[in-house]
């Protein structure tokens, strides 16, 4: 995880797109400045960033679902709870789930576990987008490639 | 069996807390009741759920800025209900 630049999932653990299900897994780092101020004495991973490794999650399978075509951008976040603290060098697994794929929006049901014990979980609204610019749409797969993502080209070419 | 436009009129009651008898066949979701886009996907799953459809939201928004549709063919209830019944009916064809 390089938590400075958002870059919270480390590797795809698994890939169901017929079930529409993925899961990730984010080692949290043992030392980040964003510790030193969260809290100082006693860091603690901040619960947005929790919420952003379910949201990032959730994008990954959206993206995979569309084949790479679409971007999803993050736009609710509903049921969000954050059961337990989550410190540095834990190790986050990670389950996202398609509810609905909309007209321009889906609807995911995410899940953050450490050692199989539920940590966080939401309900996320993500828009599905164009690509703003080419420049994206590569970053997007070249990341995807570093995480393990099989990204596989749409059944019309 | 309640019809198309009060399934759709308590959707939008429930989902964005606005008072159910203000609601009516003539109301424009947008201009009349406020609802903004990001509210409108949480009636769209709604409405998706409970229909079994998919609205085409996003044909229905390029229609609109391409100027081929007015707001009022999609956003006005009584006509949104009556796209919801085409593709009730189109999905049984």
């Amino acid at each position: 995880m390089r938590i400075e630049y958002f870059q919270l999932i480390d590797r795809i653990v698994d890939l169901n797109l017929a079930d529409r299900k993925i899961s990730s897994e984010a080692l949290v780092p043992t030392a980040s400045t964003i510790f030193e101020g969260h809290f100082p004495g006693y860091p603690l991973m901040p619960g947005v960033l929790l919420i952003e490794a379910m949201a990032q999650t959730s994008g990954w399978l959206v993206v995979a679902m569309n084949h790479f075509q679409r971007m999803p951008f993050l736009a609710a976040v509903k049921e969000a709870k954050l059961r337990t603290f989550v410190k540095p060098g834990e190790l986050l697994s990670i389950d996202a789930r398609l509810e609905h794929d909309g007209s321009g929006y889906a609807i995911v049901e995410a899940k953050i576990r450490v050692e199989r014990k539920l940590i966080c979980d939401a309900t996320l609204t993500l828009r599905v987008l164009d690509f703003p610019n080419a420049e994206m749409e590569r970053e997007m797969r070249d990341r995807a490639a570093t995480i393990g993502l099989t990204v596989e080209a749409p059944a019309d070419g | 069996m309640s019809s198309t436009f009060e399934t759709i009129a308590n959707i939008i009651a429930e989902t964005c807390d606005i008072p159910r008898d203000s609601i009516t066949p003539e109301s424009h979701a947008i201009n009349d009741l406020g609802i903004d886009s990001l509210d409108f996907l949480d009636i769209a799953f709604a409405i998706d759920k409970a229909f079994g459809i998919k609205l085409p939201l996003e044909q229905w928004t390029q229609e609109v800025n391409d100027g081929k549709a007015t707001t009022e063919q999609y956003f006005v209830l009584k006509n949104l209900s009556a796209r919801i019944d085409e593709l009730v009916a189109a999905k049984g064809a």
